[in-house]
């Protein structure tokens, strides 16, 4: 253990412990808050099948997003397909045996890093240059930006300009979980501190900011409702207490 | 004509450029407010009063209310909850909406307009913005704030183009509904939406046509019909036990062209032997109600039309050519008015007419003369509400097929206007959403320029001389602005207008053929 390893491992078991709770936290209001209408966007899949089919070409191919600007999809699909795979490379240093997928995909995930970056700086780039992007970025979307560019850089740094004493991150981080304090060690090079600090802010913010749109598109009513309004009669439980109590208004209902 | 410039269109690609941002271009005072008696009809809060220069102050705790009524509704729609949390400000949206390509006022694009909202939702009810407001662009909520909304969530027609396009699906309907309930509660009701709401409430329609007007006018569309025909054509008014009640907008009753759409749905119900009847109590198919994102009153204005079948003992509900009317009859009257378990099973609840016409003309039921509408190229302006916020004929899109399939039945000639304006990509007529009021006309007539591109394009390379609409606003909308844009009034028409030409009804005689 050094004071390092301490440090970092308060930090990363707090950032862990934030975006879990947080996600859940979050998720299980969306869960919970009705959608009292209908409202897909149409036309709509008829059935469950269908809509599963509608949020997979979401998710997995940008759809919405490629009928409507191509660039932008280009752009969104370098940094998200090739963050995927940097992100499964990853979990080599979590795991004491690492799984033949990675394995496989280790070439491929060594690389994705600089698609990620590419694909991010043109993201900050549309920032700047398209004058309506520009208009409706707040600071905290260009910082986001940076900080995932600076998550990047200094993971490409460490694979391919100075290595870090990986052997040493790992022994860490399998630590961290097991929570075998006396191995919390970690090596003092600063571009390995800058890589997980902004690692760990980025886990941190994950709850409170726009990243929530990655578990949040599932409960998007216009993309995950089936088109079935006539045929299915859909009452949230508070529209439903007007029909039962027989009035027009939610202030004229009794408790 | 206008104290504004009205947008040029060239006609040659069919699509509207997008503009370099223009800030304020369309900064505003909004349209006019809704007076204490219409807020109290609505049971809104109604302590405002207006000073000496005639400006409307806001209730006395506005700032208390409007927080209080975002908090109970973020709670009470999954969808503003969510769209105000997830969007990453990708920009996607940014040239979707037809105000925006018309105005250039950013705040017209369609995550500018959240923005609006979403600033204040995250000053106050985020961890981000209640301590880093200015990283997250989160302000407080002030008097010119709620201006803002004021005159930007009504240069908002909830057409939903941008949910379209969005890859989360984030619909500026549903913010702007949200919004517009807000200001409902704070003393920012609009009048023309609350003003014909109250005459629903008191007189059964958005025209506050009295039942004998009302019968006054069918007996006269009648003699119409049998001038031209020779037929006896019935257009039945609170027909107790008959088997289908139609719901239309009350433009049917008398604005051009919506009224020939309604004589042709009577001489479609006639030919197939249908037994119908309009409804004095229930004689308005719009809800406006949606448009100021108020669920009670909407539900309030949806419960009539139950009442009114239940009275009349019909079997079976059938709506006519209404866009916003379609979007709550298919998608929300089973929720807001069900169930309907005492309608017959066999037919959904409701039906559009074009539900009927469309396997009538399939099963050859009516005798259809195409030629007699060779006077005319058509083409088809997809309504957004229908587009995007309905379906019909229990298929995957039959909201796009049906009306075109109808309208190449009875015309010969047809043309679609670009594949980027129709169908769920539809460009809004620019007066959805409670905008067709007068005291909007430069929103209105800026926002259809990206419709009217389109149709000019195919009125210049194709030839088109007529566009076919199946809403009451839009039909209203066009006829009002097209002219600013060169075209004329008479180019609009109703689906069931055309269906009506080319209808030749049992023992038809025509004027021409007697003489």
């Amino acid at each position: 253990m050094n004071a390092l390893g301490l440090i970092y491992g308060v930090l990363f078991w707090l950032a862990t412990l934030t975006i879990v709770a947080g996600i859940i936290y979050k998720v299980r209001i969306y869960w919970k808050t009705p959608a009292p209408l209908k409202i897909p966007t149409m036309p709509a899949p008829r059935t469950k099948g269908g809509v599963v089919l509608r949020m997979f070409r979401e998710v997995a191919f940008f759809h919405s997003l490629f009928r409507s600007d191509k660039l932008l999809w280009i752009f969104a699909i370098m940094f998200h397909y090739a963050l995927a795979l940097v992100l499964l490379r990853h979990t080599r240093y979590f795991t004491e045996t690492i799984n033949s997928i990675v394995l496989f995909l280790q070439p491929f995930g060594k690389y994705a890093g600089f698609i990620m970056v590419l694909g991010l700086a043109l993201l900050l780039a549309r920032r700047f240059i398209i004058d309506r992007v520009r208009y409706i970025s707040a600071p905290s979307d260009f910082l986001m930006l940076l900080l995932l560019i600076l998550i990047g850089i200094s993971g490409l740094m460490m694979k391919f300009v100075s290595h870090t004493d990986i052997v040493t991150v790992k022994s860490f981080f399998i630590s961290l979980r097991t929570f075998n304090i006396e191995n919390w060690t970690l090596p003092a090079d600063p571009v390995l501190l800058v890589h997980l600090t902004s690692v760990a802010l980025l886990l941190l913010v994950f709850p409170i900011s726009k990243l929530m749109h990655a578990p949040g598109v599932f409960f998007s009513p216009t993309r995950n409702q089936v088109d079935d309004a006539r045929e299915k009669r859909h009452v949230a439980d508070w529209a439903a207490e007007l029909d039962k109590q027989g009035v027009d208004y939610l202030s004229e209902l009794k408790k | 004509m206008a104290d504004y410039e009205v947008p040029k269109i060239t006609g040659e690609d069919g699509i509207t450029d997008v503009p370099p941002v223009t800030e304020d271009t369309m900064k505003g005072s909004g349209p006019w407010i809704s007076a204490p008696k219409f807020q109290e009809e609505m049971h809104f809060p109604s302590d405002i009063e207006k000073d000496e220069e005639g400006n409307w102050s806001l209730i006395p705790n506005w700032k208390e209310a409007a927080l209080e009524k975002m908090d109970d509704l973020r709670h009470r729609y999954r969808s503003l909850q969510l769209f105000l949390d997830i969007c990453v400000k990708c920009g996607a949206c940014t040239d979707k909406c037809h105000y925006f390509l018309g105005t250039a006022d950013p705040k017209n694009m369609p995550v500018a307009r959240q923005d609006l909202l979403r600033k204040v939702y995250r000053r106050y009810f985020t961890f981000s913005g209640k301590y880093f407001p200015k990283l997250v662009g989160a302000t407080d909520l002030t008097e010119e704030v709620i201006d803002d909304w004021y005159n930007y969530y009504h240069q908002c027609s909830q057409c939903r183009r941008c949910s379209v396009f969005c890859p989360y699906g984030i619909d500026t309907a549903e913010i702007s509904m949200a919004a517009r309930e807000i200001l409902n509660h704070v003393g920012r009701g609009q009048k023309y939406c609350t003003e014909i709401m109250g005459k629903v409430y008191k007189i059964g329609n958005n025209l506050g046509l009295p039942e004998p007007a009302l019968a006054d006018t069918l007996e006269g569309l009648e003699e119409d019909i049998e001038y031209d025909t020779g037929v006896q054509v019935k257009l039945p008014l609170d027909k107790k036990g008959a088997e289908i009640l139609l719901i239309t907008p009350s433009a049917d009753f008398f604005a051009e062209p919506h009224v020939d759409g309604l004589m042709g749905y009577a001489k479609v119900f006639h030919e197939l032997g249908l037994d119908w009847t309009l409804s004095s109590y229930a004689s308005e198919g719009a809800n406006f109600g949606m448009f100021i994102g108020s669920y009670e009153n909407m539900r309030r204005i949806s419960q009539r039309i139950r009442k009114a079948a239940l009275d009349l003992g019909v079997k079976r509900i059938v709506f006519g050519e209404c866009g916003h009317a379609w979007r709550v009859a298919y998608s929300f009257l089973n929720t807001l008015a069900g169930p309907f378990d005492f309608l017959d099973p066999k037919y959904p609840v409701p039906q559009h007419v074009l539900e009927i016409t469309w396997p009538a003309i399939q099963a050859g039921k009516l005798n259809i003369d195409k030629s007699r509408n060779d006077d005319m190229t058509l083409t088809f302006h997809d309504s957004c509400n229908i587009a995007r916020g309905s379906g019909m004929g229990g298929v995957e899109g039959g909201q796009f097929d049906i009306p075109r399939n109808v309208i190449k039945a009875v015309c010969n000639n047809y043309v679609d206007m670009p594949a980027d304006t129709i169908k769920d990509a539809t460009f809004c007529c620019g007066g959805g959403g409670g905008i067709l009021t007068d005291d909007l006309m430069e929103v209105r007539v800026k926002g259809a320029q990206p419709r009217m591109e389109a149709l000019k394009h195919v009125t210049d390379q194709k030839g088109v001389t007529h566009m076919a609409a199946i809403c009451a606003i839009c039909k209203s909308q066009f006829t009002k602005v097209i002219p600013y844009y060169g075209f004329t009034m008479d180019q609009i028409v109703s689906v069931h207008q055309l269906v009506s030409n080319a209808l030749i009804l049992t023992g038809q005689v025509d004027e021409d053929e007697e003489d």
